[in-house]
């Protein structure tokens, strides 16, 4: 006979991290790097509106769209508008729109999640039922019928939309992780003090979950990004405020592709791919932070499958043969793991 | 057994809302198709309204429980209405028009990228640190670009600088299509750059996964022994590492397969491929409701049936599944 035994995924590292300065150190490279141009992009959105030089709907009456030059760095479109005020003003709403996006789908993942774990029973049958449908309903084709037909969405409805369709993965990881969470010893023992139920899911279980929703919440960033840019690259947003998608809406029915203007489509497009990257760089140095398989080598791999690290000056031998008690899944796939064992 | 009822009923459920949702969107936005048609022919005589309004079942007469028998009622004789931009057609015809071409199309590329991205995976896991390994980051970078962007790319490029490859339309204009070698050709012609830019923006993640996976059964002592043995490396590599690091890439596939049916809506879009996605955007940009429906509808249960595959394979693959579904 075998008795199912369930491992949780591997428990969050962030309580390996030391505080303070530290803490950046022990990033890895990838997430440094990934904050680094966040955080460009963040200064962009405070002070782009201000560093704008030209207003960025003013038109001017020009033969055609003209290329980088000193006046206009990034060229200008096919009216006359300066493209480089036009870019420093729509990534404010770009990003407020994915952090917006990102908040609101987080706190919901969060509530559902922990609430359906730590509750059991009934509720949690409850809410994962509405959590799978969620699920499984077609995000992008749903987000297109439902702005299509709202008339003259803004920003505020298209980040309610986007994180109404965007917050169940993460309530069924966070889920997850807080069924694992609450059978430990000292969330039992929290109970048995007397310990009221909202406090053991604030002080004990959600500290311990936090890797976790910093990793749903950059994805769902990431996810509202990407997806609000093409929604209004469609021209299914308000076409007439300026978001990098707006932009690129503009190019795309101005014919810029035909036009030959290449900086139109083409630095709206590198930017937000910029920011995309930045967001899985820093996902995935999180993912590297907690589950140490996964972490950069930083040298080279020999026959032997060993890795020889560079720079250290020792030959260290990754105890890669030696048996794991507690088996690593990778992070993307943050089902437990169901594993026999012997009575 | 109780396990697999409890599945088929979740997907009961999942479809029951889907339809549902589908039944509620018209009736809560704003625009309505008939006035949308009857501003497309001007001089209509008056009274067309009602007799268009009952055509696309969108006609407010009766309570809502009423209204919503009928709708329940049409969808399981396979009637989802008359299309109003596309009006006279049926819209149950305007989607066996456009779905074929989707399913060639995204179908393909799906496949080749599923195929390539799990391979590279696992020679990256393999190779730890080689230089297919040390190149993921580019993989993440094409996976975190906007697709259009891509396509807008490959256009400039390929298409208007170059001019190797059409772009717009699904083949040559005035062809219509049939089993014939022009037809063919100028179909697979006018496919190649749309294909390609779906394949080089999702072949990463495939990669990642199978990689990731596969580093963790690397480490495992099977993987040892069969070293010990002597065995092949090409054996070691397929039929032991790569054969149990596979499964989520399965059950991603099968859920890939059924996201085909949903189109690749931006590369329909940006390539201007008569597919299924830019049927339901062109539908919603002219206030087409029933066509809308009726994609959306055809979309929904694909992704439901292709969940359901998912959940089969998993069994079917994973003896460890198994056990958790009796247990």
């Amino acid at each position: 006979m075998s008795v199912a035994v369930t491992l949780e995924p591997p428990p969050a590292a962030q309580a390996a991290l030391p505080r303070g300065r530290g803490r950046w150190a022990a990033l890895p490279l990838k997430a440094k790097i990934g904050f680094a141009i966040l955080g460009l992009y963040v200064l962009i959105a405070i002070f782009g509106p201000t560093l704008a030089p030209h207003d960025p709907s003013a038109t001017k009456i020009v033969t055609q769209a003209a290329a980088p030059s000193f006046s206009h760095l990034l060229g200008t479109t096919s009216f006359g508008q300066d493209l480089l005020s036009q870019v420093l003003v729509g990534i404010r709403s770009t990003i407020v729109l994915g952090l917006l996006a990102a908040t609101i789908a987080t706190v919901l993942a969060v509530l559902v999640g922990v609430t359906a774990g730590y509750v059991g029973g009934a509720v949690d049958e409850l809410l994962m039922l509405v959590t799978n449908i969620f699920l499984v309903l077609p995000a992008l084709p749903l987000l297109i019928v439902i702005l299509g037909y709202l008339p003259h969405t803004g920003e505020i409805a298209t980040a309610i939309v986007l994180s109404a369709l965007g917050w169940a993965w993460g309530a069924r990881v966070i889920r997850a992780q807080t069924l694992a969470l609450r059978n430990r010893d000292y969330v039992a023992a929290a109970r048995e003090t007397g310990e009221r139920a909202w406090r053991i899911i604030a002080f004990e279980i959600i500290p311990n979950e936090v890797s976790l929703i910093a990793a749903g919440f950059i994805g769902v960033a990431l996810y509202a990004i990407l997806t609000s840019v093409a929604l209004a690259f469609l021209g299914l947003t308000d076409v007439n405020s300026w978001s990098i998608g707006v932009v690129l809406y503009w190019a795309q029915s101005q014919g810029a592709l035909e036009l030959g203007a290449w900086w139109w489509w083409a630095i709206p497009g590198v930017l937000v791919a910029l920011l995309g990257m930045s967001l899985v760089l820093i996902n995935y140095g999180l993912d590297e932070l907690g589950n140490p398989r996964l972490r950069e080598t930083g040298g080279r791999v020999d026959d032997r499958g060993h890795v020889i690290l560079r720079g250290r000056g020792a030959r260290v031998q990754i105890v890669r043969l030696r048996r794991r008690r507690q088996r690593h899944t990778a992070v993307t796939d943050p089902t437990p793991v169901v594993i026999e064992a012997r009575p | 057994m109780r396990f697999v009822a409890r599945r088929l009923g979740f997907y009961l459920v999942a479809a029951w809302a889907a339809i549902t949702i589908n039944f509620f969107i018209p009736r809560l936005m704003p625009g309505n198709p008939v006035a949308a048609l009857l501003g497309k022919y001007q001089g209509l005589p008056p009274d067309s309204a009602r007799t268009l309004e009952v055509e696309f079942g969108i006609g407010h007469q009766g309570t809502l429980l009423h209204q919503y028998w009928i709708y329940l009622g049409n969808l399981f004789q396979g009637n989802l209405g008359v299309s109003s931009s596309q009006y006279p057609e049926k819209v149950t015809t305007v989607i066996g028009q456009v779905l074929p071409w989707t399913l060639a199309l995204v179908g393909t590329a799906t496949v080749i990228a599923f195929l390539l991205g799990t391979l590279l995976g696992i020679f990256a896991a393999w190779r730890r640190g080689g230089w297919l390994d040390q190149s993921l980051p580019v993989a993440t970078f094409m996976q975190a670009t906007p697709y259009f962007f891509v396509g807008l790319a490959a256009i400039e490029v390929l298409s208007v600088k170059l001019g190797v490859f059409p772009y717009g339309g699904g083949s040559a204009i005035g062809l219509s299509p049939g089993f014939n070698w022009t037809f063919l050709s100028s179909a697979f012609n006018h496919s190649v750059l749309p294909a390609t830019t779906i394949i080089i923006t999702s072949f990463a993640g495939w990669m990642l996964t199978m990689r990731n996976v596969m580093i963790t059964t690397i480490g495992e002592d099977y993987v040892l022994a069969a070293q010990a043995k002597g065995l092949p490396r090409r054996r070691i590599i397929f039929s032991y590492a790569a054969r149990n690091a596979i499964l989520p890439n399965i059950a991603g596939f099968s859920l890939a397969i059924g996201y085909v049916v949903a189109g690749a809506l931006l590369t329909e879009y940006v390539f201007s491929y008569p597919g299924i996605g830019l049927m339901l955007y062109n539908a919603v940009t002219s206030d087409d409701y029933p066509l809308t429906q009726g994609i959306f509808l055809v979309i929904s249960l694909a992704i439901l049936l292709a969940c359901l595959l998912a959940d089969a394979v998993y069994v079917l693959a994973d003896p460890r599944a198994r056990t958790r579904g009796s247990a």
